[in-house]
This record gives C-alpha cells, structure tokens and sequence, in this order.
C-alpha cells in the first residue's frame, strides 16, 4: 500500500469572531490516495471549504497535522507547494482578475516560477480546456460564466500539480454548463492522473465525481462512504441519511 | 378559475449592439395552482415574472397584448394603481435575502413598515401581526428575529423573514424567484414545505421561477419549460420524466444522478433543429 498522498490527521480550525471562538472544523481526519477523487459534503458552515483552504495556508490550524506526499507544509507555502498544488474556487466572477486579460491571467503562474515558453503553454492550456485561441487576449468580463471557470480551471493546471482542490467548482453554473465542466474535470484528471479533493453541497455531483465522501456537520466529520455504499443508500448515520433524502436527485424517484 | 392570462408578451431591450428580444411571446393561464417557470440563465423566466408586476425599467420595454390579472389588465393600469396592487395582491419573493432586505434595518422595523404606512395600524398592533406571520413561516423565536438584523440571520431564516413579509397583506398571487437557490438542501426542504402549506391553506396561486427542473417536478403542478425567451415545452409537473421536447431531455439528463453511470454526462446540443431561430 502506498503512503496517501494528501494526510489529514485531527484538524482543528479555529476562528476567532466578535470575541467568541469559532470552532470551524473540529478533530476531522482523511486520506486521499494518489489519483484518487475525494469529496467533501455538507451544508453552509460545516467546514469543508474551511478545510481546503486550511491545506493552502488560508485558515488558521489550530492543532492536527496536513501531509502532502508525507511531508509537513511549511508554514508560507511557497513555490514548491504551488507547483503541487492548484485550488479551483467556486465563483468564477471573482475569482478571476477583471482587468487581466485571459492571457496575463494564464501567464502569471509561469512568471512566478520563471518558467519559459509562455507563449506555446498559454495556447496549449486554452485548447486543453476546450477555448478558441481567439480568447487569448479578451478580458473575463468578455466570456460567459462556464467560459470562466474553464480559465480558472487552465490556470489551475498552468504549473502541472498533482493535486486540484475544488471549491463547489460548478454551483454557480447552469445545468447543462456544469455537465460540460464536470465531464472536463473528468477528462483532465485522467489524462494527467490528477489527484481530486472536491467540495460540493450537491451529493449527486459528489457522486458522479468522488470515489469516496466524507460528510461533514458543524466542523465535524459525520460519515465516510464510499461511491458504492452511497448508491446503495447504505449510510449509518441519521444526518447522512437526511442529506442523502433532500438531495435533489431524489425528488424524481 | 382563471386568476392571471398572460397574452403574447415580449420584452425587449434596446441596447448600443441593438435590439435584444429577451422574452419573445409568452403565453400563459394561472388558476390558483403552483405553476413552475424553468430554464437556464437568460431564458427570460425572470423578466416574464418580473414584467407581470411591471417592474421591467427603461431601456427594457414589455409588450403584450394583455396581462389580465383578476378581470383587470395590468398593461392599462396608472403607476399609482399598479403601486396599490404590488405586494398587496401579487407579491414577489426574490432569490437572496442578503441583497433583498435592507442591512441597516431590524427585521421588526421591516416587516411593520407596510403595516404602519399602508394599514394605518398603530406600533403593537402591527408588531403581533408581524410576529404572528414569523410564526406562520416556523420562525422558532420571532421576539429575537424582530430585533435582529438581517446579517445575523442564516440565509434559511432571512428567506422566512423574505416570505413572512410577502405574505402578511396576503396576496392571491405569490411569485417566487429562485426562492431556494441560496440554500443548502436541507433547508431548501423546509423553507418549501412551508411555502407549500401556505399556498394550499391560503388559495394563493403560485408562479415558481427556478433552473432547477427536478426540484420543480416536485413541488409545482404544472412546468413552463423555457428556452431563449420561448416556452418550448408545457406539460404537468408529474409527467415531466416523460418531456418530449429535446431541451427539456436534454436537461433532465445533463443531471448527475447518485449511483448514475461514470461516464461522460450527455451536453446540450444546442446545434439541433430545436434549438435554431427558424424552429423556435
């Protein structure tokens, strides 16, 4: 068996608000295989997005411990992280710099990292995500909402990680939008053996994407399943349960 | 009972690129039933709700040839006749409560507001009815709601407060715009369970406007299925899974289902006959 690749042992996060501590995720612990896809379910304030930005360096960790590859993070992330590392936000409307074009946008990575052939990996990176090369040098405000999240997921993949974390990547998307984005992120995470952790408050996304789910209550882990016992409604737990009943794939029968 | 006949409605919108039809000839009856208004962004369902209570501006323009509400048509009514039948008889529940209630103002101060300056009733009065429509929508603690302000509430509760508010004039006709599509799912469960309950004890007819066709198969009577400003497809709520329309279809299986297959989720072929300006 090989080490997981992303490690997560008791994380707590602790915010501190008009006086009062926040616990925003207590005690949760996961593993992530490489080339695995892992999702986190839950509803608003339970944590989850709290955890992925916990693994960037953008929540405070109270105690517990993230591993990457085995390896502690260092406190300032740094170049090594971001090469490993890329996070997809779920707003595409501002997630992306409004005064940027396209191409500035795609390019600074590679700047960052003073990495060479900007030119052919911009151009590479478009089609990857299925834009015209015409998009190049328009502004964010010029493409439409899947149009967006298609760069933000290009500029994810710019440095070439190992890991994409994804923040509710398609909730802001249309219907028939977000079956184009997710079969995307399909299709990328194969040809590239990308490893996924995915947030999403909709268990049917989940599913479709996630070998395995953990749903989270109050910072809390409640439950872990897998695809399978997820299909088969095979959950112990009362809230996974609810969860799983209020889905709206359910209200079809 | 017909309670609103839309006939032949359009919208248009002169813009610098042109002339943009965003509704092209929608036409509908309501009775008092809950009918669902569905589509993807621009389709046009919420400028047909919204032109309903004339709330379309300038440069937008509302063209039909008539919006009969209760034997009236709304087309031909003064602004000042229109402002009395707003929220009094149709009222409209927006999508998120963060940008729909005033931030600065307590939930109390807000939902007596109507009741002081349109119903003349003095403080107490219109705070017990306030707290009583708090209590219609199961706000559990309506004392401490009324003195909350609208940051301190969860998007759940700031929904109720929005809902509460549209129903204390009780009016026949509730639109709902995207009334959930800020909420997580569970609550999602209960806010509309409550808005069901109201609307059967109360006769109201409901238009519920959303992008969310399942969620609509559900709760509605009878789905308008919308596409570039038309309604391509009517049919009732509980035969949806049968829809015909290519649109339709291909909406209810561009879904990812649990325990679905893994492969690729079929797109929208927007390329088909359908979807071309000659078939719709």
């Amino acid at each position: 068996m090989t080490a997981a690749l992303i490690e997560i042992d008791r994380l707590c996060v602790d915010f501190i608000a008009n006086r009062r501590t926040v616990h925003a995720v207590r005690d949760v612990s996961l593993s992530v295989a490489a080339r695995e896809s892992y999702g986190l379910v839950g509803e608003s304030g339970s944590g989850k997005s709290t955890i992925l930005r916990a693994i960037c360096g953008l929540a405070p960790v109270t105690s517990g411990t993230i591993l990457i590859g085995g390896e502690a993070l260092p406190v300032r992330r740094g170049r090594a992280f971001s090469a490993r590392v890329q996070m997809v936000f779920q707003d595409p409307y501002a997630s992306i710099h409004p005064r940027h074009t396209i191409d500035r946008t795609l390019s600074e990575p590679l700047a960052i990292h003073g990495l060479k052939g900007s030119d052919a990996r911009v151009t590479q990176a478009l089609a990857d995500v299925g834009l015209p090369p015409s998009f190049r040098f328009r502004y964010p405000h010029q493409l439409s909402g899947g149009q967006r999240q298609r760069v933000a997921i290009a500029r994810a993949l710019m440095l070439e990680p190992e890991i994409l974390l994804l923040d509710e990547p398609t909730s802001a998307l249309d219907a028939s939008v977000q079956a184009e984005t997710l079969n995307l992120l399909s299709r990328l995470g194969e040809e590239r053996g990308l490893t996924f952790l995915m947030v999403s408050h909709d268990l049917a996304v989940i599913d479709h994407m996630c070998d395995r789910v953990l749903l989270m209550q109050n910072g809390m882990a409640v439950e872990e399943l897998t695809r399978e016992a997820l299909a088969e409604a095979r959950m112990t737990t009362d809230y996974a349960r609810t969860l799983f009943d209020a889905s709206a794939d359910r209200m079809l029968g | 009972m017909t309670l609103l006949a839309v006939d032949d409605l359009h919208v248009t919108f002169d813009t610098e690129a042109g002339r943009v039809e965003a509704v092209r000839g929608v036409s509908f009856s309501l009775g008092r039933e809950r009918l669902g208004i569905v589509g993807e962004s621009g389709s046009g369902k919420t400028l047909t709700g919204r032109s309903i209570l004339r709330l379309i501006r300038p440069p937008g323009h509302v063209r039909a040839k008539s919006i009969t509400f209760d034997g009236t048509d709304l087309l031909r009514l003064s602004e000042r006749e229109m402002r009395a039948l707003r929220g009094q008889r149709i009222a409209m529940v927006m999508q998120d409560p963060k940008y729909s209630l005033n931030p600065v103002l307590r939930i109390g101060a807000q939902l007596t507001e109507g009741l002081r300056q349109r119903d003349r009733l003095s403080a107490s009065d219109a705070t017990t009815k306030a707290i009583a429509a708090l209590e219609a929508v199961q706000i559990r603690d309506p004392a401490r709601v009324m003195e909350a302000y609208p940051h301190e509430l969860s998007g759940g509760m700031g929904q109720r407060v929005m809902i509460a508010m549209m129903l204390i004039p009780n009016p026949d006709l509730l639109i709902a715009d995207e009334p959930t599509s800020a909420l997580d799912v569970t609550v999602q469960a209960e806010v509309l369970t409550i808005l069901d309950d109201l609307v059967r004890e109360r006769g109201m007819g409901l238009i519920f406007i959303s992008h969310d066709l399942r969620l609509v198969g559900r709760f509605c009577d009878r789905v308008l299925v919308m596409y570039k400003g038309r309604i391509v497809e009517e049919l009732a709520a509980k035969d949806l899974m049968q829809a015909r329309h290519p649109y339709t279809r291909g909406l209810l299986n561009c879904l990812p289902r649990i325990g679905g297959a893994r492969g690729p989720l079929p797109g929208l072929d927007r390329t088909a006959d359908w979807a071309q300006e000659g078939a719709l």
